[in-house]
């Protein structure tokens, strides 16, 4: 990560995104899609060092939706990484899941939240969880780093056993927010 | 396979995309060509598609990603392509071998009135499927281009995009079972066997 990016990653101690890995693994997710994120940055690098996960790199968010649904229909488990503004881009695709009852988990990194500095990112940060809720997605948060691997764990688990859409965000006070020197 | 216009019968067409198709699984796009597949003989490994304007050719990828000995067709329009355009990009990113779209373009929105799309105005579809990085790609307005077509669907040397201008009358509404959740598990069943129901 470059250290004057204004997108934020994990520090490189966190454990974390390795555990987000892991579950991954454990529940059998073949295809992985997003849209690429600093705070996805570390799980993105190990999903395309596996050989046995698929990743596709999205235009858009949406497509990740649609996707996820045509993996479903071939027997494949997906997963979508992306960041909170992008949950914007996934709407009206979202309703893939209700009439199709299909699973579409998602892991959302969060701006626009906790201490966010810049403006534009507030409108979509703040919106983010009623409009995925008013989509039908079950949503649940974790705010601190040591609540992520058992969030993420049940956003994929009903996900696939109660075919739905759901989403774990994944607060920007783990992740922290740039404060260009300021503080 | 002509109809008065000049340009193809988009019913004609489907129906000759369609024939003898073996293990070929179909996405439709919303509006006529999902009422086209239907007319042409509903069928298990067809998903024809209500709404997720925008998505057929993406839920196309991922299927064929899941399945990749499968021929897997996005049969959709021009308004629903032109609104999921940078699917282009991406699915030509993973070059799926087993995955074909054909873009049935008629140059209006269909459905709401027959307002002129993009493609009416110049927007060339296989231009862009080209730019995007398919390598590919065909260009039909004849029914003697027809068989092969059809034929590069079941190649296996894809992937592979096609525009076929078609004539814009709109035809006899066959629909679709209107239940997503049939739709979707009689397909996974046929793909997947009765196994699609317990998986954990």
């Amino acid at each position: 990560m470059d250290a004057d990016a204004i997108d934020k990653a994990p520090d490189a101690t966190a454990s974390w995104p390795d555990q987000i890995y892991d579950l991954l693994k454990k529940h059998g997710i073949r295809q992985v899609c997003l849209v690429p994120d600093a705070g996805h940055s570390r799980l993105i690098k190990r999903c395309l060092a596996d050989n046995e996960i698929v990743v596709t790199t999205l235009t858009t968010e949406e497509e990740g939706i649609a996707l996820m649904q045509g993996a479903w229909l071939g027997g494949d488990k997906a997963i979508l990484l992306m960041q909170s503004s992008g949950v914007g881009n996934c709407i009206n695709m979202l309703s893939l899941s209700q009439i199709h009852r299909c699973p579409m988990p998602m892991l959302v990194t969060m701006r626009g939240d906790f201490g966010e500095f810049n403006p534009a990112q507030v409108p979509m940060g703040e919106a983010t969880q009623p409009v995925l809720e008013a989509m039908g997605t079950v949503v649940r948060r974790a705010d601190t780093p040591e609540d992520i691997a058992a969030t993420v764990d049940a956003t994929i688990r009903m996900a696939f056993n109660t075919f739905r859409p759901t989403a774990t965000l994944i607060g920007q006070r783990v992740i922290g927010a740039k404060t260009f020197g300021k503080d | 396979m002509l109809a008065s216009s000049g340009k193809l019968d988009r019913r004609e067409l489907t129906a000759a995309l369609l024939a003898d198709r073996g293990e070929l699984a179909v996405i439709a796009g919303l509006g006529a060509p999902a009422w086209d597949i239907t007319a042409v003989g509903d069928h298990p490994l067809n998903l024809p598609l209500w709404g997720a304007m925008g998505g057929a050719a993406m839920i196309g990828l991922g299927l064929a990603l899941a399945q990749p000995s499968r021929p897997v067709l996005v049969l959709t329009g021009d308004g629903e392509m032109l609104m999921g355009i940078g699917a282009l990009a991406t699915i030509a990113v993973k070059a799926p071998k087993n995955l074909s779209i054909i873009v049935q373009d008629n140059e209006h929105y269909g459905e709401t009135g027959m307002q002129e799309t993009a493609t009416r105005h110049g927007v060339d579809l296989v231009t862009m499927a080209k730019g995007a990085g398919f390598q590919r790609t065909m260009f039909v307005t004849k029914p003697d281009e027809v068989p092969a077509l059809r034929a590069a669907i079941h190649s296996g040397d894809g992937p592979f995009f096609a525009v076929a201008k078609i004539d814009a009358a709109s035809k006899k509404l066959v629909l679709p079972p209107r239940d997503g959740s049939i739709i979707q598990n009689r397909m996974r069943e046929a793909i997947l066997g009765p196994s699609a129901h317990h998986q954990l």
